[in-house]
C-alpha cells in the first residue's frame, strides 16, 4: 500500500499553484475572461478540497479544472456566434486564429481537440479531462478531426 | 503574466464570502511583534506571536481543516480591536472565541481567565480554586501556556503564588510589556489583586 501524501494547508496549494493556473488560462482565455475563470478555478478547486484523498498530482487536477472551465467559456461563446476575445498580442499563438477559421465547419468535440492539441499546444490528458472524456477519446477526437481537414482539404 | 492584488483578493474575499475557508488568517502589527490572528466561522481561534507560516498553516489546518486560508478582510474586526488595546483605548475584547476544539479542562480554565480583568492579575493556584480543582495549580499552568488565544484570553495576567511572572509562551519580556500596557508594572514582584 502507498501512503497517500498529505494534503497540505489550502494556502500553500494556493500559492504554489497559482501562477500555473493563470498562465494555462491567460492562453486559452482574453483578460477579463482568464481573471474570472481564474477565481472559478480556485473556488472549484476550495469546493471540492475536503473530498481530496491524495496530494499526489495537485498541479495536473487543478489545471484540469482550469482547462475545463476555460473550454465552457469558449463553447458558450461559439455557441452564441461570437468570436472568442483573442488573448492578447503577445501571447496570441499564430496557429490559433488560422485553425479557429479553418476549423469551423469540424464537429465540436473534434473542432475542440484539434484546436487545444494544435493551436494551445495541450497534452491530451488535459484536453480529455477538458472535454469530459478520455485522454484516448481525445486522440482520437483530434485525429479523426484532422483527417476530416485533409480530406476537405483534397476535395 | 502576473497575478494582481486585486484579482487575488477578489479570490480570496469570494471564498470567505461562500464560507468556504474552515479558518480565515491574517498576520496583524503590534507593539508586541507580528501576530497570527485566526478565526473560524465560530469565532476568534488564534493569536499567536512569532509567525511562521510553515508551522502555523499546517498546525490550523490540523485543528481546523485543511481549507486554510489568509482572508485579511476577515480579521479586520480583530485587528480594529487589537489595534484599540494596544493604543489604549480598549480594555476588554467583544471578539467571539472559538475553542471548541480544545480538552474539556482547557477550556474551563480558559473560561475562568477570561473573567480576569484588565489591569489585574491573578496566580496559577488562584485559578486553579476558581474552576473547583484546588491542586491543580501545575495543570492549569500546561492549560495556559497551551493558551492558543493570546492576549484576547489573557494568560499574561497570571502570575505565580509569590507575584513573579514566571512564564509565559510569548517570552517574559512580552508578558511584561502586555502588564506594564495595562498599567502593572512588573519587574520581579507584582503586587497581587485578588479578588
Amino acid at each position: 500500500m502507498m501512503t497517500p501524501v498529505a494534503i497540505p494547508p489550502f494556502e500553500r496549494f494556493y500559492t504554489d499553484q497559482r501562477e500555473g493556473v493563470f498562465r494555462r488560462l491567460s492562453r486559452l482565455l482574453a483578460r477579463a475572461d482568464a481573471e474570472d475563470a481564474y477565481q472559478e478555478t480556485f473556488l472549484r478547486a476550495l469546493r471540492a478540497y475536503p473530498s481530496l484523498r491524495n496530494a499526489e498530482r495537485l498541479d495536473a487536477w487543478v489545471l484540469t479544472i482550469a482547462t475545463r472551465i476555460a473550454l465552457d467559456v469558449l463553447r458558450r461563446r461559439s455557441v452564441d456566434g461570437e468570436l472568442p476575445d483573442l488573448p492578447a498580442p503577445e501571447t496570441v499563438r499564430p496557429a490559433f486564429a488560422e485553425l479557429e477559421h479553418l476549423t469551423a465547419d469540424l464537429p465540436p468535440k473534434e473542432r475542440a481537440a484539434v484546436v487545444l492539441r494544435y493551436g494551445y499546444d495541450l497534452d491530451y490528458a488535459d484536453i480529455g479531462a477538458a472535454l469530459g472524456s478520455s485522454e484516448e477519446a481525445a486522440r482520437q477526437a483530434a485525429s479523426s478531426g484532422v483527417r476530416r481537414l485533409r480530406r476537405r482539404r483534397s476535395g | 503574466m502576473t497575478i494582481s492584488d486585486d484579482l487575488d483578493h477578489r479570490f480570496r474575499n469570494a471564498a470567505a464570502a461562500e464560507g468556504l475557508a474552515d479558518v480565515a488568517y491574517d498576520l496583524v502589527d503590534s507593539p508586541v511583534g507580528p501576530l497570527l490572528v485566526a478565526a473560524t466561522e465560530r469565532g476568534l481561534c488564534r493569536i499567536g506571536f512569532d509567525p511562521d507560516p510553515d508551522r502555523d498553516l499546517d498546525s490550523l489546518a490540523r485543528s481546523f481543516g485543511a481549507r486554510v486560508l489568509r482572508v485579511p478582510r476577515r480579521i479586520d474586526r480583530a485587528r480594529a480591536e487589537l489595534d484599540q488595546y494596544f493604543e489604549g483605548a480598549r480594555r476588554g475584547f467583544s471578539l467571539p472565541v472559538d475553542v471548541a476544539v480544545l480538552p474539556a479542562f482547557q477550556r474551563r480554565v480558559l473560561d475562568e481567565l477570561a473573567r480576569v480583568p484588565f489591569g489585574r492579575v491573578t496566580t496559577y493556584g488562584d485559578l486553579a480554586g476558581k474552576i473547583g480543582e484546588p491542586r491543580a495549580a501545575r495543570a492549569v499552568g500546561g492549560a495556559l501556556n497551551r493558551n492558543p488565544i493570546a492576549i484576547v484570553l489573557p494568560c499574561h495576567r497570571v502570575v505565580g503564588a509569590t507575584g513573579s511572572l514566571v512564564g509565559y509562551a510569548g517570552g517574559l519580556e512580552r508578558k511584561r510589556a502586555l502588564l506594564r500596557l495595562e498599567g502593572v508594572e512588573a519587574g520581579g514582584q507584582v503586587s497581587l489583586d485578588i479578588a
